[in-house]
C-alpha cells in the first residue's frame, strides 16, 4: 500500500515521441542513412558555393576529360564540368523525387485508408484507382502539359511553374499502387480485436485512423516511399526527353545518366556518378525509413 | 540476255565485278535493321521514310535516282528527254514506256495499264495518297499503247519528273489493287501488307512495326540476282542499338541513319564488323528566325501572324545571330563525318549551291561591333537591349541529343553577343506534328527562334523554294498549315520564284535557285547549320552497297553481295 | 464472397464503358497528329488529305460510338469465326489501325507471344526469387544476407532499364557475345536446339525486368513479414510447441501475403501492358514496344484498345486480389 501512495514516480514520465527518438538513435542502419541523406542535401544545395564552376559553363577545349584536379568527376562531351553538373542535377532530383513521392504518398495513404475503413467509399475510389491506373501515361502528362503549363509558369515564374507541374504530375499518376497496397492491409487490420477493443470504448473514426490504423500501415507506407524516390527521379528525366520537363540545359540526375549511357563504353565514370547519387539517395531514404518503422513500433522499442 | 543488257545498262556501267556470284540465292541470308520499324509496304499509305524504303524492295518506279543524284530508268526503257521526243516542246506532256519482258513477281506481265491504275489510285480523291505532290499539276495520265503512258499537265512543266519517279511512285499491280481504290484502301489489308512487285524481294511474312521476311523474287528480270535468297528487315529500337548491332556485334548487315555522336560512331567502328558510310543529300539543319511576334501576352488570332518581330525585325541582329556561330565546332561535336560546312539553304546537287563560305568562321567581335553600332546596348546584366526591346529569345527544337548539345553551345555564343536565350525541347511527335490545338508544333512557332532539318525529294528545289512565299506562311485560317515556317515575305522573291516555274533548261534554272538561296540567306530568316549527310552502316562482309539519299537507301540491293572468304 | 463476386463483374461493365470514354476524351484532348512522323517534304494540303482518309474529319461522339460498335459487337464476331469457321462478321469494318491501315486485333495476337514470354517469364522469375528473399530478410533482420539484399534491390531498382539494359548488352553481347543483343520475334520454337536459343535471346530482357520486379516484391514482402514476427500470436504458436519452420511458413507468411498479393495483381496487367523501356532496349518488339509506337505516331485507334484491354485486365485482377483478401483473411468481409 505504501508503495502505490507514494506521491513521486519512480522514473519521470517520457513522452512517446521522445521514446521514438531514443530508438531511433539507437538504430544504426536509421543514423547512417540519415547522415549519408544529409550529406547528399547539404552537398547539392550548399556544393555549389564551394565548387562555384557554372554547370552550364561550356568549354569546349577540355571535353570529354576523365577525372582531373581541375575537374573532379571529369567533363561531357561539351566540356562542362561534371561535378558542377552532378550538384546543379542534384537540386533538381532530390527537391523533385521527394516532393512527389511525398504528394503520392499522402494521397495513396489517404486514399487507402478512406477506401479500406470506410466500406461506403470503398466501391467509388478503388474504381477511381482502376481508372488512374489505365489510363495511358504520355497523352496523360501531354494533356496536363497543354492545359496548365502556360498558366502556371504566368502565376509561378518559369522554374517554379515547371517544378510545380512536374511534382503534381508525377505525384497524380503514381498514388495508385500505394492505396491499393494500404487499402489491403486496413481491410484485414480493421477486424482486428485491438480495433474492436477501441472502438468499444468509444474511439472516434479520426482518432482510430491517426492512432491505431496509421501506425500499422506504416511499413508498406515505408517502403513504397523509398520506391517512390527512385521512380520519381527516373520519371522526372522520362518528361523532358518527352520536352514536358525543364529546359534542355538543366541538368538532372536522370538526365545525365541517360546522356551518359551512350558513352559507356569510352567514359563508363560519367554513368557512374548520376548512378550512384540516385543509388544512395534512394539507400539512405530506405535506412531511414527502416529506422522510422523500427522506432514506431512499440513492440520493438527497448529490445 | 540482251534484254537484260539494254534494260540494266546504267546500272550495267557501274558494274562492279559481280564474279563472286553468278547464281540467284546463292549467297544465303541477308539482314538489315531500321530504328524505325516499317507499318506499311504500300508507300502510297505509308507514314514515314521506313515504309517507303523496306517497300523499295519490292516495289519499283519507272526511273529512279543514283547515288549520284542523276535519273537512270528502271521499270522504263529511257529517261524521256525533250532531246528524245519523250518530253513535248511546250513542256506538257511526258510520254515513258514501259521496258518489254518485265514480270510482276507473281509471273504476270508488266504492261502500262498498271502505270495507269497507278496514277489512278494515287489521284483518288478519297484515297488520302502520301504522295499526291507528285502528281502535281498533273491534269491526265493516258494510255498510248499497251507499253506506252502519256502524262499531260495543266501548264508548262519544266521538271516533269514527279509522276512514276523515285521511291515515293512506285508501279503498283493494276491486277492486285483494283479493289482497293479510294476508301477502300485502307481495308486491303492483304494487298498493303504483301504487294505484288517488280523489285528483287518478295514478302513471305510482314509483321507491322517489327519485322518483315522476304524472299527472292524467281521473276525478276536479271537471272542472277538477287545474291541473297533471303532477307529480314528488323525494325524498332535506337540508332544506338543499330549501329551496335552491325558494327559491334555483327547480328545485321546494314543498318539505316545512325544519327549518333561521332565518338560513338568511332567506338562502334572499333568493333570491326561493319564500317559507317556516309552520303549527302540537301538535307540542311537550320535555325529558322521568326519573322512575326510570337509574344505570349498576344492573341490567339495575333501571335506569331502579325509582323514584325521586334527582337529580330533588326537585320543586324539576325547578321550577328548567324556571325556568333562556330559552324566547324558544330559539324565535329555533332556529325563528323556526316557533316558538312554550309552556308546555304539548297547545298546540294552541286549545281544548285552557290559555294558561298562568308559564314564559315566565327566572328564574335564582328558581331559585338554591328550590334552596338546598330545601337543595341548591353545593360547591367550583359543583355541588350534598343528601344525598350531586350535581345532575349525562346530558342525550340525537337528532343534528340544532337540538338540538346546545339542548344546548349549556340546558347553560350549568343550570350557572348549579349543576346540571352531561353531554351525548349519539345516531343518530336508533337513538335512535327500539325495538330492545329497544340501551342508546341514547329508550324506555329511560339518562339523566336526554332532548329530543326528540312530538304527535298529528287534534285529539283523548285518545289523547296516554295517553302518561302508569303502566302504561304501558316496563319489560323489555314489552320496553322503552311511551309513557310519563318513567315519570310518579300514581293521580289515571289516574282522570282514564278520565273522559275516557267523556266525550262537546267543551267537557267540553276541560276534562278541560287539567286533566291541568297535572297533568303541575306535576309538572315534562315541560318544554316550544318549540311548533313546520312551515315548508315554495313557489315565488313557485305559487298556491293551504295548508299543513295537521292532515293531509296536499298535501291540497289539486288546487287549486294557477300564478299568471298566470309 | 459468390454474391460479392457476381456484384463486382456486374458493375464492372459500365465501370469500363466509363474508363474507355475518359481514355478516349484524354487521347482526344493530347496534342498530337498522326501525320507527325510524314516526312516535311510532303506538303500540308497533302497530309489534310490524308487525315481527311483517316476519316479525322468526323465529329467526336460519332467516332467514339463507331469504336464502342467496332470494339464490342464486331471484333468478337471475329473471333467466333476464327474459332468456328463462321462468317458473321464479313463485310464489317473492325477496329482498324491508322499507321498499318489493318486491324487491330490482328497486330496485338501477333505481339502477345514475345510479350508473355519475355515480361511473363520475368514476373514468374521475380516472383520465385524475390519471395524466400524478403521471407528470410525478415526472418533475420539486420543479418548479413538481409543487408546484402536490400543494397541489391535498392540499387537495382533505382537504376533504370534504359541503362541496366544497355549495360549487359554491352557485357553480354559485345564483349562476350554469349547472347544476341536483338531479339528475334520470328524464332520459332520445335526442337531443343531452337528452344536452347530461345533462352539465349530471353536471358538479358528477363534479367533486367526480373531484377526491377524482385526488388519492388522482396521489399514488401520483408516489410510485411516484419510487421507480423512480431504479433502475439507467434508467440502463441510458438508457445504451443509448433515447429519454427510450420510458424514462419504457414502462420505467419499467410498474415503476411496481402500487400504482396496486391502488388502482384498489380503487376499482372502489365505483363500483358509489356515493358515499354525494355522492349525498346532488347527489340522485342511486343505490346509495349506496339504501344509507345503507336502513342508516338497518334495511332488513336491502337492506343485506345490496347488502353482498354489494359484497363479490362486491371479491374479484373484488382477483383481477384480482392477474392484473394477474403481467403487469405477469412475476417475481410466486404458484404
Amino acid at each position: 500500500m505504501t508503495e502505490l501512495s507514494n506521491p513521486t514516480p519512480a522514473k519521470p514520465p517520457r513522452s512517446q515521441w521522445l521514446d521514438v527518438w531514443d530508438q531511433f538513435k539507437s538504430h544504426k542502419g536509421a543514423l547512417m542513412g540519415g547522415i549519408l541523406f544529409l550529406l547528399i542535401v547539404l552537398s547539392v544545395y550548399f556544393g555549389p558555393f564551394l565548387w562555384d564552376i557554372e554547370p552550364t559553363k561550356i568549354d569546349i577545349r577540355a571535353r570529354n576529360q576523365g577525372p582531373s584536379l581541375a575537374h573532379p568527376f571529369g567533363t561531357d562531351q561539351l566540356g562542362r564540368d561534371m561535378l558542377a553538373r552532378m550538384m546543379a542535377g542534384g537540386q533538381t532530383s532530390v527537391s523533385v523525387g521527394i516532393t512527389a513521392m511525398l504528394l503520392a504518398l499522402f494521397l495513396g495513404s489517404f486514399i487507402g485508408v478512406l477506401a479500406g475503413y470506410f466500406k461506403r467509399l470503398d466501391g467509388p475510389l478503388m474504381r477511381l484507382t482502376d481508372l488512374f491506373l489505365a489510363l495511358p501515361l504520355l497523352p496523360l502528362l501531354l494533356v496536363m502539359m497543354l492545359l496548365f503549363r502556360e498558366p502556371l509558369n504566368a502565376a509561378f515564374g518559369l522554374e517554379r511553374g515547371i517544378f510545380i507541374l512536374i511534382v503534381v504530375s508525377i505525384g497524380i499518376t503514381s498514388w495508385m499502387p500505394t492505396a491499393r497496397i494500404v487499402r489491403g492491409d486496413v481491410l484485414a487490420l480493421k477486424e482486428r480485436e485491438f480495433v474492436l477493443a477501441a472502438r468499444s470504448i468509444g474511439t472516434t473514426n479520426t482518432k482510430m485512423i491517426t492512432r491505431h490504423i496509421l501506425p500499422n500501415v506504416l511499413s508498406p507506407i515505408m517502403v513504397s516511399a523509398t520506391l517512390g524516390i527512385a521512380t520519381a527521379i527516373i520519371t522526372e528525366s522520362a518528361l523532358s526527353f518527352l520536352g514536358l520537363g525543364f529546359p534542355p540545359d538543366f541538368p538532372t540526375w536522370g538526365r545525365l545518366l541517360f546522356d551518359a549511357t551512350d558513352y559507356l563504353q569510352q567514359y563508363p565514370e560519367r554513368v557512374f556518378w548520376p548512378g550512384m547519387a540516385i543509388s544512395l539517395t534512394v539507400l539512405s531514404v530506405n535506412y531511414l525509413g527502416d529506422g522510422l518503422r523500427d522506432a514506431l513500433d512499440p513492440r520493438i522499442r527497448g529490445r | 540476255m540482251k534484254i537484260k543488257a539494254l534494260l540494266l545498262g546504267a546500272i550495267a556501267s557501274t558494274a562492279f565485278a559481280p564474279v563472286a556470284f553468278a547464281e540467284r540465292g546463292s549467297d544465303g541470308h541477308v539482314s538489315i535493321i531500321y530504328w524505325q520499324a516499317p507499318s506499311i509496304l504500300n508507300p502510297y499509305l505509308s507514314g514515314g521514310t521506313k515504309d517507303l524504303e523496306s517497300a523499295s524492295l519490292i516495289l519499283e518506279p519507272l526511273a529512279r535516282y543514283d547515288e549520284n543524284g542523276a535519273m537512270v530508268p528502271w521499270l522504263g526503257s529511257e529517261i524521256p528527254t525533250v532531246e528524245n521526243g519523250g518530253v513535248s516542246a511546250d513542256l506538257t506532256s511526258i510520254t515513258w514506256k514501259v521496258a518489254p519482258g518485265l514480270k510482276w513477281s507473281d509471273g504476270s506481265d508488266v504492261t502500262a495499264h498498271d502505270v495507269k491504275f497507278t496514277a489512278d489510285y494515287c489521284l483518288h480523291p478519297e484515297g488520302g495518297c502520301a504522295s499526291l505532290s507528285k502528281f502535281d499539276g498533273v491534269s491526265s495520265v493516258e494510255l498510248v499503247d499497251d507499253m506506252t503512258i502519256k502524262v499531260t499537265f495543266d501548264g508548262p512543266t519544266p521538271f516533269p519528273y514527279g509522276p512514276f519517279v523515285g521511291n515515293e511512285s512506285p508501279i503498283i499491280q493494276k491486277a492486285q489493287f483494283e479493289s482497293c481504290i479510294g476508301a477502300a484502301a485502307p481495308g486491303c489489308t492483304d494487298q498493303n501488307f504483301y504487294p505484288v512487285g517488280t523489285g528483287p524481294f518478295v514478302v513471305t511474312d510482314f509483321r507491322p512495326n517489327d519485322v518483315i521476311q522476304m524472299e527472292a523474287n524467281n521473276n525478276y528480270r536479271d537471272p542472277a540476282k538477287p545474291a541473297f535468297a533471303t532477307l529480314t528487315f528488323k525494325g524498332g529500337g535506337d540508332a544506338t542499338a543499330a549501329g551496335r548491332a552491325v558494327m559491334e556485334t555483327g547480328e545485321f548487315d546494314y543498318a539505316w541513319n545512325l544519327q549518333l555522336a561521332p565518338e560513338v560512331i568511332a567506338q562502334m567502328q572499333k568493333g570491326g564488323k561493319g564500317i559507317p558510310v556516309a552520303g549527302f543529300g540537301p538535307l540542311v539543319e537550320r535555325i529558322m528566325v521568326n519573322n512575326t511576334n510570337p509574344d505570349p501576352a498576344l492573341g490567339p488570332d495575333e501571335r506569331s501572324v502579325i509582323r514584325p518581330n521586334p527582337k529580330t525585325a533588326d537585320p543586324a541582329v539576325r547578321k550577328a545571330m548567324s556571325m556568333a556561330i562556330d559552324r566547324p565546332l558544330l559539324v565535329e561535336i555533332g556529325y563528323g563525318s556526316a557533316g558538312k560546312l554550309t552556308c546555304d539553304l539548297v547545298p546540294a546537287p552541286a549545281i544548285y549551291a552557290t559555294g558561298n563560305d562568308s559564314c564559315l568562321t566565327q566572328d564574335i567581335a564582328g558581331a559585338n561591333k554591328m550590334l552596338d553600332e546598330a545601337g543595341w546596348t548591353k545593360g547591367a546584366d550583359g543583355v541588350r537591349s534598343k528601344d525598350g526591346v531586350r535581345l532575349s529569345f525562346s530558342y525550340q527544337t525537337s528532343t534528340n541529343a544532337v540538338r540538346q548539345d546545339f542548344q546548349a553551345l549556340i546558347k553560350q555564343w549568343w550570350s557572348e553577343i549579349g543576346i540571352e536565350t531561353e531554351l525548349r525541347n519539345l516531343n518530336a511527335s508533337v513538335f512535327f506534328g500539325g495538330d492545329p490545338g497544340s501551342p508546341d508544333t514547329f508550324q506555329k512557332f511560339y518562339a523566336d527562334v526554332e532548329m530543326y532539318a528540312n530538304t527535298f525529294n529528287g534534285t529539283d528545289p523548285q518545289a523547296y523554294l516554295a517553302n518561302y512565299l508569303c502566302n504561304d506562311a501558316p496563319r489560323p485560317d489555314s489552320q496553322w498549315q503552311g511551309g513557310n515556317i519563318s513567315r519570310f515575305c518579300s514581293e521580289e522573291y515571289d516574282a522570282l520564284h514564278k520565273k522559275l516555274s516557267q523556266t525550262a533548261g537546267t543551267e537557267a534554272r540553276a541560276e534562278i535557285a541560287r539567286q533566291l538561296n541568297n535572297m533568303i540567306i541575306e535576309s538572315g530568316s534562315v541560318i544554316p547549320l550544318v549540311h548533313r549527310g546520312r551515315l548508315s552502316a554495313h557489315s565488313t562482309t557485305l559487298g556491293g552497297v551504295k548508299l543513295n539519299v537521292w532515293d531509296s537507301e536499298l535501291w540497289n540491293v539486288a546487287d549486294w553481295y557477300r564478299k568471298d572468304g566470309s | 464472397m459468390l454474391t460479392f463476386t457476381i456484384r463486382r463483374l456486374v458493375l464492372a461493365v459500365p465501370t469500363l464503358l466509363f474508363i474507355s470514354l475518359v481514355i478516349f476524351l484524354l487521347l482526344e484532348l493530347a496534342p498530337g497528329d498522326p501525320m507527325a512522323q510524314v516526312p516535311l517534304t510532303v506538303p500540308p494540303e497533302v497530309k489534310e488529305k490524308m487525315r481527311e482518309a483517316l476519316g479525322l474529319g468526323q465529329p467526336m461522339h460519332i467516332r467514339f460510338w463507331k469504336w464502342i460498335v467496332q470494339f464490342f459487337w464486331i471484333e468478337p464476331q471475329v473471333m467466333i469465326d476464327y474459332y468456328f469457321g463462321t462468317s458473321f462478321s464479313e463485310g464489317d469494318l473492325r477496329v482498324i489501325s491508322w499507321q498499318t491501315r489493318s486491324p487491330v486485333m490482328d497486330i496485338v495476337v501477333q505481339r502477345i507471344p514475345q510479350t508473355l514470354w519475355v515480361v511473363g517469364t520475368a514476373y514468374v522469375v521475380a516472383i520465385i526469387v524475390a519471395l524466400p528473399i524478403g521471407i528470410y530478410s525478415a526472418y533475420r533482420q539486420y543479418s548479413w544476407f538481409d543487408q546484402a539484399g536490400t543494397f541489391v534491390s535498392m540499387v537495382g531498382f533505382s537504376v533504370p532499364p534504359f541503362f541496366s539494359g544497355v549495360l549487359v548488352i554491352v557485357i553480354f553481347s559485345v564483349q562476350l557475345g554469349w547472347f544476341p543483343s536483338i531479339y528475334d520475334t520470328t524464332h520459332v520454337v520445335n526442337s531443343w536446339d531452337s528452344f536452347v536459343k530461345q533462352l539465349q535471346q530471353m536471358v538479358m530482357p528477363v534479367m533486367v525486368l526480373a531484377l526491377q520486379i524482385t526488388a519492388q516484391l522482396s521489399r514488401f514482402m520483408r516489410a510485411s513479414m516484419l510487421d507480423n514476427l512480431n504479433q502475439d500470436y507467434v508467440r502463441t504458436a510458438r508457445a504451443k510447441g509448433l515447429s519454427e519452420y510450420i510458424v514462419v511458413m504457414v502462420h505467419v507468411l499467410r498474415n503476411s501475403m496481402i500487400p504482396v498479393v496486391t502488388v502482384i495483381a498489380l503487376g499482372i496487367p502489365s505483363i500483358f501492358g509489356g515493358a515499354i523501356i525494355t522492349e525498346q532496349v532488347f527489340k522485342v518488339n511486343g505490346i509495349g514496344q506496339l504501344l509507345i509506337g503507336a502513342i508516338q505516331a497518334n495511332d488513336l485507334p491502337m492506343v485506345q484498345t490496347l488502353t482498354f484491354i489494359f484497363a479490362v485486365l486491371i479491374v479484373l485482377f484488382n477483383l481477384i486480389a480482392d477474392v484473394l483478401y477474403g481467403i487469405l483473411d477469412p475476417r475481410i468481409r466486404y458484404d
